[in-house]
């Protein structure tokens, strides 16, 4: 059904910390593996071990260089992108079968692969470039949230998260739920001012973006220097005596 | 955008069809027997034709049953239910038209209501995506609809409403350049916008996310054959509607001009439909390193 739920219970999608992601392109992998494995046609490649592979992913990495306003270091971004699992879906009102849709209970946008008659208009209605019309399966594919991974009770409850956030080596990815406003994702995009892509889209994304700070400016103390300060500045009891006895050698 | 053949095919023969259709249905020309055969047979067969070219497109054409069932949001499915119904509904009035003899008016009328309603249809399919700007704007239905009424004027011989229909196309159609190339940079999409970084700077593409081509970019990221748009867009308007003016306007009207006239007019159509998706900049190109200046990133090709 292609009318889009006014509201959803749960509102499930995923924080970027673009200040952390290294661009080390894991969560591709990750997502690309569990994706072709499970859930829906395979994410097929072309021509993979020829002059021009091809293929469909769910998700890319790009990087941007910034250049700061006032002059300083410019800064390499690395910036993932997937879908936003949108409140308002332009991707999910334009499908002609109903093939495309919003889930009420948690808000994921899915695609019913049975439906789908690959016209592709769902990935022209989208701003973010986040569906790929598989070239072997004539399908759309996009981000599930990796619907059978969150919910499934044979995984142990550390992998019930998309396999790119399992899998982010840096921390960089948050799952939860933004609709409830102490959720751990819900409380990052408070304290670190977390932001929509393209607002003036009027898309409303569920995911949101976490801007990176300037490296070139110490504004906080850093993490590890209580560690690294002395801990004991004068030894007592026995390493005293053997302190003393030592010294007298 | 990419200029997909089967959809510049169905885009152009199924709105000039339509189009023919549409003046049929109002009784313009009123014709039974063999002459509304001929008519109904070129409106049929343009609009068929160009419908079953654009299933030609798609991923799981055997599923495309589906498409009539979410017309409540989506223009693409009202396209389908629309275009069904002005078929049927002129087929039986064609039928009743070709072999009775009998024009049952009120069924024509709501035939070329539907005709007129499946064009406008067609056109907002593009028109809603605001991911396009040049095409989400009300010019874009007024394009594809003046143009189809011309060409449907043509064919049916109405030479008053085809110079009518031609001159108001014609400056339609250059309206649609000149504001369209404008209208990117109006909507205020960037790079920064895209990407969320716009506070802290002036943001570049380093790298892009794959070192080859991909879906988005050969569907949406179309950079080819822009250096030769000012002379397609000469070609087009020329073909599609200078000619045709002047053709209906110093030739006797009867078939051989219409015919002639509908050629250069496809010609013409044809050269615009492609400017129409090769020129329209899709916003995720932004991702790629679009800029005001500069193009979007392209993979070089086999090495």
């Amino acid at each position: 059904m292609t009318q889009l739920p006014e509201t959803t219970d749960k509102k499930l999608g995923l924080v970027i910390d673009l200040d952390t992601c290294v661009g080390c392109h894991a969560c591709v992998t990750a997502c690309k593996g569990w994706n072709t494995e499970n859930y829906g046609v395979p994410l097929s490649d072309e021509d993979a071990y020829g002059a021009d592979p091809v293929g469909t992913f769910l998700n890319r990495i790009h990087s941007y260089e910034v250049e700061p306003k006032g002059g300083g270091c410019s800064q390499t971004v690395h910036f993932p992108k997937s879908c936003l699992h949108c409140d308002d879906a332009p991707c999910v009102t334009v499908c002609p079968t109903g093939a495309s849709y919003k889930r009420s209970e948690d808000g994921i946008v899915l695609v019913n692969e049975d439906a789908c008659i690959g016209c592709g208009l769902c990935a022209w209605a989208c701003p973010y470039g986040a569906r790929e019309l598989d070239a072997a399966a004539g399908v759309m594919k996009k981000c599930t949230l990796c619907v059978d991974r969150i919910y499934n009770d044979n995984l142990p409850e550390e992998d019930r998260v998309p396999a790119c956030v399992r899998t982010c080596p840096a921390g960089a990815r948050h799952f939860g739920d933004f609709a409830d406003p102490n959720s751990n994702v819900s409380k990052l995009v408070a304290e670190r001012g977390g932001i929509d892509l393209m607002p003036e889209q009027g898309t409303k994304p569920v995911n949101k973006y976490l801007p990176p700070r300037p490296k070139d400016q110490m504004q906080d103390m850093d993490v590890l220097s209580p560690l690294l300060e002395p801990v004991c500045e004068e030894p007592k009891g026995f390493l005293a005596w053997l302190d003393k006895k030592l010294e007298a050698l | 955008m990419h200029p997909a053949p089967s959809v510049i095919i169905f885009t152009v023969l199924s709105g000039l069809g339509f189009g023919l259709l549409t003046f049929l249905g109002f009784g313009l020309p009123a014709v039974t027997g063999w002459a509304a055969f001929f008519y109904f047979a070129i409106g049929f067969g343009l609009a068929v034709g160009g419908l079953v070219a654009s299933t030609f497109h798609l991923g799981n054409p055997q599923r495309a049953l589906k498409a009539f069932t979410q017309w409540q949001t989506s223009w693409l499915s009202r396209e389908a239910c629309l275009s069904t119904a002005a078929l049927i509904v002129l087929g039986i009035y064609a039928f009743a038209a070709v072999f009775f003899g009998v024009t049952i008016a009120v069924l024509g009328w709501l035939g070329g209501l539907l005709s007129l309603a499946t064009v406008i249809a067609t056109a907002m399919i593009y028109a809603q995506l605001k991911t396009v700007p040049r095409w989400n704007h009300w010019l874009t239905p007024l394009h594809l609809l003046t143009l189809s009424l011309a060409g449907g004027a043509i064919l049916a011989q109405q030479t008053a409403a085809a110079l009518v229909l031609l001159l108001v196309a014609g400056a339609v159609q250059v309206l649609q350049w000149v504001l369209g190339d404008r209208r990117f940079a109006e909507r205020g999409h960037t790079i920064e916008t895209a990407t969320g970084l716009g506070d802290r700077g002036k943001a570049r593409l380093f790298e892009p996310p794959h070192t080859g081509s991909n879906y988005l970019l050969k569907e949406m990221v179309h950079v080819v054959g822009r250096k030769h748009a000012q002379k397609l867009r000469i070609i087009a308007f020329g073909a599609m509607i200078v000619v045709p003016l002047v053709l209906v306007a110093l030739l006797p009207t009867n078939p051989f001009t219409a015919a002639i006239a509908t050629l250069f007019y496809l010609v013409g159509a044809f050269a615009s439909r492609w400017l129409f998706f090769a020129e329209a900049e899709h916003v995720v190109s932004l991702y790629y390193g679009r800029t005001a200046t500069e193009a979007p990133y392209q993979p070089s090709h086999s090495r």
